[in-house]
């Protein structure tokens, strides 16, 4: 059962902060239980994990450990699968560093898209001019959308990669998973996938899609800022160097140099972790599975849809993905900057995002540079997307500048 | 005409006159001209700000980019008080300037049009924006003076 009030009452933000946010592609309001983990932690379980012989430590390891298993089940995967990092762009680079680096070859091939996140490119940037690789990239419709298709034509033997979000933060479509898994496999491509704005949204189910890796960040769906999740296939973990080396990823090591590591995840996480933010992206975890991740991405389509059809009947708006399924929406007011129209909306209440998300789609296929972003999740309302509508209609250059006076 | 800018009606028209029509608003292909890139992670602005300076004179300054209103009009405003000043008298005015942005005392006389942006500090968040253009002609200016 959805209930919108009484999921909005979970959210002291909402309370507390008085405006429409409409920003959660960049991150997400915290709900009471989050915040009472972390705080919990502090309070009443301060200690460290794996290490110490008394209660305190072994039970916040223990629930450490658990934290393992709720993420786990919450895509799908095996504990041993789950590595916590400190949020996407850390699983990403994991991936590329101790994966890309150490596997890939001079002419091998990186295939992404033009729309991909920075933290899904950059780190096989650095790959590429250590391995001598190189990125090819699909070839996107005139919406910003990569079909199956394309992404069929652009496949080929030396791809050893397939770099893609799942949903893409600057055009919210989903990719299908499965399919583009299928794919690449037959041609014994790995699939790294950015789950950053898809985990948080839709039901994954890792042994389903056949992904190969999966980086998502803890803030982005109602968990602690500092933590985030790599998800790899075991067998390929095993394989797989870390880019950091430390207390509790080893076995043994001795003075001629030798280390054993241990065997992944830990190897993966030396150092001591952000304990309560493990903790808090438990509480997190159980918490969207008490209201059903299917729920969730329901209701969101279903606000989605809704502002999608008030902001297309606005005569002074070009909006950029009207047909995605998610809730992120990219638009520009007719005539006026993205920053000074995102600046006006504050002042009306509404928290959105402006920015050159990612210049190069946007500006060479929806040709603007910049644009204003409103992401959705489960705890807006109706009513905000009417407020944030209204305040649409009254962006003007001149109420822009007005908010000054 | 300090009545005038008192008006809150005519600086906002001021505002808008200069993110319209920018003065200065076209980059020169002149080598004597310093050049300064200026596009900050935090704020989209994206602006390039051109100055010939010779001697102790600011001979012209000029800008390019996309920005929005603030940094539009805030640069253009720039480029008409400081174009023909000495450096000390552009020094004066850059600090009242950064005074007014900074809600510190300031002198509206020397300010002139530019007063019309003393309301940025309401939103804080676009400080950077009416500065960008401020900032870069400032960097102009030290490092010329720090090579002599």
């Amino acid at each position: 059962m959805f209930d919108i009030n009484k999921i909005r009452a979970d959210f002291p933000m909402i309370q507390n902060a008085k405006v429409a946010y409409m920003d959660n592609a960049a991150t997400t309001f915290k709900p009471q239980c989050v915040i009472d983990a972390v705080t919990n932690y502090y309070t009443h379980q301060t200690s460290n994990v794996h290490r110490g012989d008394y209660d305190l430590s072994y039970q916040v390891s223990k629930e450490y450990e658990d934290a393992r298993v709720a993420v786990a089940e919450f895509i799908h995967a095996e504990p041993k699968e789950i590595i916590f990092t400190s949020g996407a762009s850390m699983s990403l680079n994991l991936v590329a560093y101790g994966y890309g680096r150490k596997f890939l070859k001079k002419g091998d091939v990186i295939l992404s898209t033009e729309a991909e996140h920075a933290s899904n490119i950059l780190p096989w940037f650095k790959v590429c001019e250590e391995v001598g690789a190189v990125i090819e990239y699909i070839p996107l419709s005139n919406e910003g959308e990569m079909t199956i298709e394309a992404f069929k034509g652009a496949m080929h033997d030396k791809v050893k990669i397939v770099a893609m979000a799942e949903v893409s933060n600057v055009m919210g479509y989903i990719q299908p998973m499965k399919e583009i898994c299928q794919i690449a496999h037959e041609y014994g491509a790995l699939v790294v996938c950015d789950g950053a704005q898809s985990v948080p949204h839709v039901p994954i189910d890792v042994k389903d899609s056949g992904v190969d890796f999966l980086g998502f960040s803890g803030h982005k769906m109602c968990g602690p800022t500092g933590v985030g999740v790599l998800y790899g296939r075991f067998d390929l973990l095993q394989q797989m160097d870390p880019f950091m080396l430390g207390g509790g990823s080893n076995a043994r090591f001795d003075i001629c140099g030798n280390i054993l590591l241990k065997d992944a995840p830990y190897k993966f996480e030396a150092g001591t972790p952000a304990i309560e933010a493990v903790l808090g992206l438990k509480a997190a975890v159980e918490y969207l599975r008490s209201i059903g991740m299917k729920n969730i991405y329901e209701y969101e389509h279903e606000l989605r849809v809704y502002a999608s059809k008030k902001l297309q009947e606005l005569d002074n708006i070009t909006f950029y993905n009207p047909n995605a399924s998610t809730g992120i929406l990219t638009f520009n007011v007719n005539g006026v900057f993205a920053q000074d129209a995102a600046s006006f909306l504050n002042t009306k209440g509404i928290a959105v995002r402006s920015g050159n998300h990612c210049a190069k789609i946007l500006i060479e296929l929806i040709e603007a540079s910049e644009t204003i972003r409103c992401s959705l999740y489960f705890y807006n309302t109706k009513e905000e997307v009417d407020q944030f509508i209204e305040a649409c209609k009254e962006t003007t250059v001149e109420n822009c500048v007005g908010i000054f006076f | 005409m300090t009545s005038l800018l008192n008006d809150p009606q005519v600086l906002r028209e001021l505002i808008m006159d200069h993110y319209q029509y920018p003065r200065h608003h076209a980059l020169k292909e002149d080598t004597s001209y310093a050049s300064v890139h200026m596009a900050s992670d935090s704020c989209i602005d994206d602006i390039t700000v051109q100055s010939k300076i010779e001697g102790d004179l600011i001979q012209d300054i000029c800008f390019d980019g996309v920005a929005c209103t603030i940094a539009t009009a805030s640069t253009s405003m720039m480029t008409e008080l400081l174009v023909g000043k000495t450096i000390d008298e552009a020094n004066l005015i850059i600090d009242n300037y950064y005074a007014m942005i900074d809600e510190k005392e300031y002198d509206p006389e020397i300010l002139q049009e530019a007063i019309a942006l003393k309301g940025v500090s309401k939103q804080a968040n676009r400080i950077k924006c009416a500065t960008i253009g401020w900032k870069a002609i400032r960097q102009m200016i030290d490092e010329r003076e720090n090579a002599k």
